[in-house]
């Protein structure tokens, strides 16, 4: 969706150079012009006293006009108290894959964070960082956010924006997806480049988790994918790394939402589940709450977290805050044991790129081994035991 | 089978299935072991206008009927029986108001009963009223523009928790049954008091208290009906209250029944499910049989009710007593199929089967019902002479 | 106050199953529901209705059996239903949708915009931003609890992965809501019956002034290029014998992998 002033009717008045407060409206010869600065705020609409100015659509399946001058990759760098998360340096190492891929550079947007940061985007593989320092952007905002993303967009027109799935990804990237009038697809799991037209292959679960699709947007530039934490691997770290930090002017935003009060609250099962090296998971083959006890014993032993599958949790066998897969948490430990698990996507989405997945179901055809690095057909029962008592001799204990 | 419903009982079944599938299920073994009242169901049935069911549309009701309220009733039970006599002991206490009471009694009492914000009990029973319902010793004396109350009525349901009374006292003792007249007294009248809770072996998230009256006093207009009729106001209420206990048999020997066959599918003894067997299965045969039969009956009852009928005494004493005792026997064979799991608290059926036994007692007594029955027969076979 | 709330006919996913042959979905017997979010969205606008006073008007996009969901919704407390049902619509991404829900808000007119987080068919959760951006109003996703409104404002909790942050947005505003934010009721008699009877009002994209070209799938930058399972991983191992030997396989791998 574009505003653009009807040259037929404009009667050159210059009412409406004033009324944007982005200046995006400039006079050309005696017709008003409306420039790439335009945020689509529809002010001017109501200002124009010949009605010259429009909303004009255009369809999404033809090729946009300057869809070839889109190139590079553009990573939103998601910062938390002035921190770079992790997902930030996630995103910077399937950025960089994209980026070689299509032989073009990698930039990283940072806002409300001080320069440092940026050095560290760099050392984890950015060529630029684009940063605002201001103190509005500090604390996360969805219209300022999207303001100073969506400029940027516009004044360096990069191929491919990629932006963590989180709840600042996820809440302020579709506003600026509809102000560009281009894709989105939500919460990728895996990313690929067609070689042959560089189309970029947005892979994510599909339909609650039971199916993979691959989206594209073959006919608008920007291509924007919000990606799921946990997923991809962290870019490689090189002290010695340079690039190039520009600064950002973003001055003079406003919002129509104000945070009022920040609130922290850590549930401390998720941060056990999310950062434990061993996860021991069960899912309805454990038969019951007393199935996951043995799980609880196994992970004792290996200092692990225990996980579940949705179906445990519906069966109330152990709190949701254990739950992994689509609809729960997605992990990546070194380690994942997978007891009684039959392996539904929605599951696997959820822990799949786990180090070493060690799967134990009765069922040879269960899914799960589709995915596990080591298999043991088997009874739980039998089998979990057996394995908890060998490692805790293993270990002396 | 097909009851042939309307399109509104269809959706009564459908919506009480709901509340009972979602919200009573999943509580139920709770409220039993804590013996606690069910406030936050009671909250759903009356945000679902479950309340209103029976009571006009021009008291903000549904202006539904006897079968409707069987069908809701039925529902609950087959969760619950607790839960349903909560429910139901509402309906009991509403009649009397309904029945009999006046236009300025309808009008005070009948909207907030509708929405459920005001719960209702009827007070029948003593300790020496049983049974024998004219053995009341409980008093209502006028004195000026008031009516002073003296006694204590026993087993009362939802006593306590309810905020609106419907009594049975004695205005004229040297009368017998027709010196009995009925009231209607709010919680929080002085002289009104709750004694003590009752520990019962099933439907222990109903409550179940005494209700003590001294020098208790109430406005003159509280009397329902006119002095002297109430035991008819008694009597004709739990004529109309009979079919939902009927009503309450039926689901919970649906419940039962249902989890029996799903038990029974599912248990593997001799390396096969114990459904093939056929000693189970002609046990299950008989059980689900039973529960048809007694529903067909308590439906043909609450249609004959609905249709306006007033020798309706001996049909809905049937439908209580058949329906009643196949809620217990089908509970007990439910536990049987199940063996040492059906008599385990993990499985529900245990409970059933307490639930169950409450039915052939409370509201009149199997016996009581054959009484009326038998008394029925004989006025029918004198007047055809 | 006028609130309009979008919901989504969904098969209830959980219920869906793959034909491992096939790598296909198996729809056949699915029930279509609400989506589950959406219910809390309509709970959310029925409080403030019974806490104020407010008009809420359920909207939704499909077809003709999506009256379905909105007489749902009426039964438990909307006042009034909106289908947006246009063959025109078919093939809409998220951009269209939202482009096309704004563009039928913006006829029925609303102060207050509540949608459920995301939907459980494609867990995009863009629907509800996308549309704000159209309409130009702010908006606050994951929002768990409705603290006040009052005149010109409401102040709203946002989830935040770790912790919630106290926001105050400026009214016309669009809300998403998660499952914290309440309980759903259940529907009742007299909602029922009046979903019954309650006329359903259709809206075209002529009758929404929705430009024809951004709709359905003309309006849709994304497309599906395919779908599958995920595939087998090549390097697994399965570990044969007695329970006891492949233990003892699996320890050894594991030593060798230096995890233990």
């Amino acid at each position: 969706m574009i505003i653009k002033v009807d040259v037929d009717v404009c009667t050159g008045c210059e009412t409406c150079v004033d009324s944007c407060p982005h200046t995006a409206i400039v006079m050309e010869g005696d017709k008003a012009f409306i420039n790439e600065y335009c945020q689509v705020c529809r002010i001017c609409l109501s200002t124009c006293p010949e009605g010259a100015i429009k909303e004009i659509g255009e369809s999404m399946q033809k090729k946009q006009d300057d869809f070839t001058a889109y190139k590079g990759v553009l990573i939103f760098a998601e910062q938390r108290e002035g921190k770079v998360t992790q997902v930030a340096l996630e995103l910077l190492g399937a950025g960089r894959k994209l980026a070689e891929k299509l032989d073009c550079s990698l930039s990283a947007v940072l806002l409300g964070a001080d320069r440092g940061e940026a050095d560290e985007l760099i050392k984890w593989g950015a060529d630029t960082v684009y940063i605002s320092s201001g103190d509005e952007l500090r604390h996360f905002n969805d219209e300022p956010y999207a303001a100073v993303l969506t400029s940027l967009i516009k004044k360096h027109k990069p191929e491919i924006i990629l932006a963590g799935a989180t709840p600042i990804g996820r809440s302020f990237i579709p506003r600026v997806a509809a102000r560009l009038s281009t894709g989105l697809t939500a919460d990728c799991t895996s990313l690929d480049i067609d070689a042959e037209t560089r189309d970029f292959l947005q892979i994510r679960p599909a339909f609650g988790g039971n199916i993979m699709a691959t989206i594209l947007c073959p006919n608008r530039r920007p291509q924007i994918a919000t990606v799921r934490p946990r997923v991809m691997k962290k870019g490689e770290f090189d002290e010695g790394r340079t690039g190039e930090i520009i600064e950002v002017d973003a001055s003079g935003l406003d919002s129509r939402t104000k945070v009022l009060e920040s609130i922290k609250e850590v549930s401390e099962v998720a941060v056990n589940i999310q950062e434990a090296d061993v996860i021991v998971a069960g899912g309805r083959g454990m038969g019951g709450p007393d199935g996951f006890k043995l799980l609880e014993e196994l992970a004792e032993v290996l200092d692990g977290a225990v996980g579940a599958s949705r179906a445990a949790v519906d069966e109330e066998w152990i709190p949701y805050s254990h739950q992994v897969g689509q609809t729960g948490k997605t992990v990546c430990p070194k380690v994942y044991i997978a007891c009684g698990i039959s392996g539904a996507v929605q599951h696997l989405v959820g822990m799949q790129s786990s180090d070493i997945i060690i799967a134990i179901n009765k069922n040879p055809e269960a899914p799960i081994f589709n995915v596990a690095s080591f298999g043991i057909v088997g009874d739980v029962f039998e089998v979990i035991p057996l394995l908890t008592k060998k490692i805790r001799e293993a270990k002396g204990l | 089978m097909d009851y042939f419903l309307t399109e509104d009982q269809q959706m009564i079944k459908e919506l009480a299935a709901q509340i009972a599938d979602e919200k009573v299920v999943p509580v139920r073994a709770e409220l039993d072991e804590k013996e606690e009242f069910p406030w936050e169901i009671m909250k759903v049935l009356a945000q679902s206008d479950m309340f209103g069911l029976f009571i006009p549309e021009e008291y903000g009701g549904l202006g539904a009927g006897a079968l409707e309220l069987a069908i809701a009733v039925e529902e609950l039970s087959r969760a619950c029986v607790g839960v349903s006599t909560t429910y139901a002991a509402n309906a009991l206490g509403t009649y009397p108001l309904l029945l009999f009471g006046s236009d300025e009694q309808k009008n005070k009492y009948l909207p907030d009963i509708a929405s459920g914000s005001r719960l209702v009990a009827f007070g029948l029973t003593e300790a020496n009223a049983g049974s024998d319902a004219a053995g009341i010793q409980t008093t209502a004396t006028l004195d000026g523009d008031e009516w002073v109350l003296n006694g204590t009525k026993q087993w009362i349901t939802n006593g306590g928790e309810a905020e609106i009374y419907t009594i049975i006292a004695m205005t004229d003792k040297s009368k017998g049954a027709r010196g009995a007249s009925a009231f209607v007294v709010e919680k929080g009248t002085p002289g009104f008091s709750f004694g003590k809770k009752e520990k019962k072996m099933g439907i222990r998230a109903s409550i179940t208290s005494e209700l003590v009256f001294e020098d208790c006093r109430i406005p003159k207009d509280n009397i329902i009906g006119k002095k002297g009729m109430g035991f008819i106001v008694a009597m004709k209420t739990l004529d109309h209250s009979r079919t939902g206990v009927g009503a309450q048999g039926v689901g919970v020997a649906q419940g039962a029944l249902d989890e029996a066959i799903k038990f029974a599918r599912e248990r593997v003894q001799f390396g096969k499910p114990i459904i093939s067997i056929q000693a189970v299965q002609h046990m299950l045969a008989d059980m689900a049989t039973e529960v048809e039969a007694a529903r067909s009956l308590v439906y043909s009852v609450a249609r004959y009710v609905d249709s306006g009928a007033k020798d309706i005494s001996k049909v809905s004493a049937m439908a209580k007593l058949y329906a009643t005792d196949v809620g217990m026997k089908v509970t007990t064979d439910a536990v049987q199929v199940m063996g040492g799991s059906g008599y385990m608290r993990e499985y529900p059926v245990e409970k059933m089967m307490r639930d169950a036994k409450i039915l052939q007692i409370y509201e009149g007594t199997n016996q009581i019902q054959r009484n009326v029955i038998g008394q029925a027969l004989i006025k029918e076979a004198a007047s055809k002479k | 106050m006028k609130i309009v709330v979008c919901i989504k006919q969904v098969p209830d996913t959980s219920e869906v199953r793959i034909n491992p042959e096939t790598n296909t979905l198996i729809r056949d017997g699915v029930p279509s529901i609400i989506n589950p979010y959406d219910l809390h969205a309509i709970e959310a606008a029925v409080r403030i209705k019974e806490e104020g006073s407010a008009n809420v008007t359920v909207l939704t996009m499909g077809p003709p059996q999506a009256e379905d969901a909105l007489r749902e919704a009426v039964s438990m407390g909307a006042d009034e239903a909106v289908l947006l049902t246009d063959r025109a619509f078919a093939g809409s991404d998220t951009w269209a949708t939202a482009y096309t829900l704004a563009k039928a808000a913006e006829t029925i007119g609303f102060d207050l915009i509540i949608c459920g987080k995301q939907a459980i068919d494609g867990d995009t959760a863009q629907v509800g931003p996308e549309m704000a951006e159209f309409l130009n109003i702010p908006h606050v996703a994951y929002v768990k609890n409705i603290e006040k409104i009052n005149g010109g404002s409401l102040i709203v909790h946002r989830l935040m992965g770790e912790g919630h942050d106290v926001v105050e947005a400026s009214l016309p505003a669009l809300l998403t809501v998660v499952r914290e934010i309440n309980e759903p009721r259940l529907p009742s008699l007299k909602g029922k019956m009046r979903a019954k009877k309650v006329e359903i009002k259709k809206l075209s994209g002529d009758d929404i002034n929705a430009d024809g070209s951004l709709l359905g799938l003309n309006g849709s930058p994304t497309q599906v290029k395919n779908i599958f399972a995920p595939e087998v991983k090549k390097d697994r191992k399965m570990l044969e014998g007695s329970p006891d030997e492949q233990i003892e396989s699996l320890l050894s791998e594991l030593k060798t992998l230096k995890c233990i």
